[in-house]
């Protein structure tokens, strides 16, 4: 039997109607999470060896991939600003240039996008996984509470190692641009580095660059904990959470990137 | 291991080793003071708008061996979630040691908690930790107890369960039976006076069906813990229950002591025991008549 337009239109809209009240839903969850997250907060640095661990799943282990990607970043930033700036006259600037893309920029977002694929995706699925195999339960029903022994570990790593990671990828980065602008151009390596001493300010550039990457950390690592929670407690579930994880995770570092840029320099070309 | 705990402060045994039954009873209001380890009370539960269960009511005396069987998805596996307080009943009750556990609190439900064991499907053992730290965890998360005497308990337990000798694997080195008897071991870790088994003989061979069976039978008794099996395995708990609950559609449509199951005339009980495809339980999904739906297209 055909449904009649109406029927059609009545249907679209008890979906849209079902989808809107279960995303709100899905949300007001998700802030319940993570202020139970916060409330068993404590617990993870009570037992700082459960963290430790964790700083080294997200942290230590991303370190080649944040460093290599920093070094060939900051490369790149120096043979496409060197073109530039050289047709002006102030390719001495081209430490400016890149010390200051980095740290206010690219350091925080691109190490919080390359965070949340390697470390945001690896806790989605191993929370997920934990799920799926009643591991969680487990502990539940041993009175142990999953959101102290296994969540807010793994959030406060994330959280912590974020901004470590920003830092070395930023170095990594200006590293890179020394090789390519001072060893293989010839740049002279005294404009390079005064130059860059003299642009960059400690209070709006490195600070403001830090409290992105604490932000970004907060957000991918909350994201993380939160859909590997929430998966479904099979491999199809699973597989989705780890997705929406990077995609999400990925949006909010760029959505937050806009807004904390409009906030912190606003007021910077007036200085 | 004696000259170990004359070293150990009386407070931190006791914080680890389990009050008696006797001071329990003691402790409980007067209608809790009975030999009933669990009673479900005429449970109604649901999930959003389909029924599960519907007005169950079964008691699990001290002691005993308990068996509820059911088919898949029978809701045999929600009875032993209501009775751990992971779900909530929609109405009656579930007593367990006489408190209802629906109204304990988050602290209280985990305080009960620390009193019971569990062993999930599949074992669920933590796979980022050795056999070794699996058993342990309990003991480590809920007690201050020196390492070495956790250490003297858990090879205790795993001797119980015949893998001392596996203690340094990790949970993917295991088969499925061992890794099931390590899951018992971590279940009685800290010798709760309630053990739940959740399907325990799902997937075991033959070998590994009748040792995990036994060890739940002499468990049972040489700790004096209760036991609620959940399981459709009619042969092997046979050999082990004191009684047993038949569920069927969110309801008790059978039950007694082995003996009266292998003799019942029950149709349901009947075609459990002999396997039977059809029968009370049909073999096809409810569906339109089948020459209806073939010839729907012509």
């Amino acid at each position: 039997m055909l449904s009649s337009p109406v029927t059609g239109i009545a249907d679209a809209l008890r979906r849209l109607g079902a989808g809107s009240i279960a995303s709100v839903a899905r949300l007001g969850y998700a802030a319940r999470f993570a202020l139970a997250v916060g409330r068993e907060s404590p617990a993870a640095f009570l037992r700082l060896h459960l963290t430790i661990r964790e700083i080294y799943f997200a942290g230590v282990l991303s370190l080649i991939i944040i460093a290599v990607s920093g070094m060939f970043v900051g490369m790149v930033l120096a043979l496409q600003g060197y073109d530039v700036l050289q047709r002006y006259g102030a390719d001495e600037s081209l430490g400016v240039l890149v010390a200051l893309s980095l740290v206010r920029e690219l350091g925080p977002v691109v190490s919080g996008l390359l965070f949340a694929s390697r470390a945001g995706s690896a806790i989605t699925a191993e929370i997920g996984l934990m799920k799926a195999t009643e591991q969680l339960s487990a502990m539940e029903m041993m009175a142990v509470d999953p959101l102290a022994r296994v969540v807010a570990p793994r959030f406060w790593g994330g959280v912590i190692s974020m901004p470590l990671l920003a830092a070395l990828f930023s170095t990594m980065g200006v590293f890179g641009a020394y090789v390519f602008g001072v060893q293989l151009i010839d740049i002279d390596a005294g404009s390079f580095w005064g130059n860059m001493k003299a642009a960059v300010d400690f209070r709006f550039d490195i600070v403001n660059g830090i409290i992105k990457s604490v932000v970004f950390g907060v957000a991918v690592s909350m994201i993380a904990v939160f859909e590997g929670f929430d998966a479904s407690p099979t491999a199809e579930g699973v597989s989705s959470a780890t997705t929406r994880t990077v995609v999400e995770s990925s949006l909010a570092i760029l959505a937050l990137d806009f807004v904390l840029t409009v906030f912190m320099f606003r007021g910077i070309s007036q200085t | 291991m004696t000259a170990r705990s004359a070293t150990i402060p009386l407070p931190r045994l006791l914080a680890f080793f389990p009050v008696s039954d006797a001071s329990v009873a003691a402790s409980l209001p007067t209608a809790a003071r009975t030999e009933i380890a669990v009673e479900l009370a005429n449970v109604t539960f649901g999930y959003d708008e389909r029924p599960v269960l519907t007005g169950i009511s079964m008691t699990i005396p001290r002691g005993k061996v308990v068996a509820i069987m059911g088919g898949s998805g029978c809701g045999k596996t929600t009875i032993l979630r209501l009775i751990g307080g992971q779900l909530k009943p929609q109405s009656g009750q579930v007593l367990v040691a006489g408190q209802s556990v629906a109204d304990l609190d988050r602290e209280a439900l985990y305080t009960m908690r620390r009193r019971f064991g569990m062993l999930f499907q599949f074992g669920a053992l933590f796979t980022d930790m050795t056999v070794y730290e699996n058993v342990a965890f309990a003991m480590r998360e809920h007690t201050d107890l020196p390492e070495e005497l956790v250490r003297d308990l858990v090879l205790m337990k795993l001797h119980t369960v015949g893998l001392r000798g596996a203690a340094h694997l990790m949970p993917s080195e295991l088969s499925g039976g061992m890794a099931r008897r390590v899951a018992l071991a971590r279940a009685v870790a800290l010798d709760p006076m309630l053990v739940m088994y959740d399907e325990p003989f799902a997937g075991l061979d033959p070998i590994s069906l009748g040792v995990v069976g036994q060890m739940i039978r002499r468990l049972n008794d040489a700790l004096g813990i209760t036991s609620v099996v959940v399981t459709h395995d009619v042969y092997e708990s046979l050999k082990i229950v004191d009684y047993m609950y038949f569920v069927s559609e969110g309801k008790i449509i059978a039950q007694g002591t082995a003996n009266e199951v292998r003799a019942s005339a029950d149709a349901f009980v009947r075609q459990f025991v002999e396997g039977a495809p059809d029968g009370p339980v049909p073999f096809h999904y409810p569906a339109p008549p089948y020459r209806e739906e073939l010839f729907a297209r012509a």
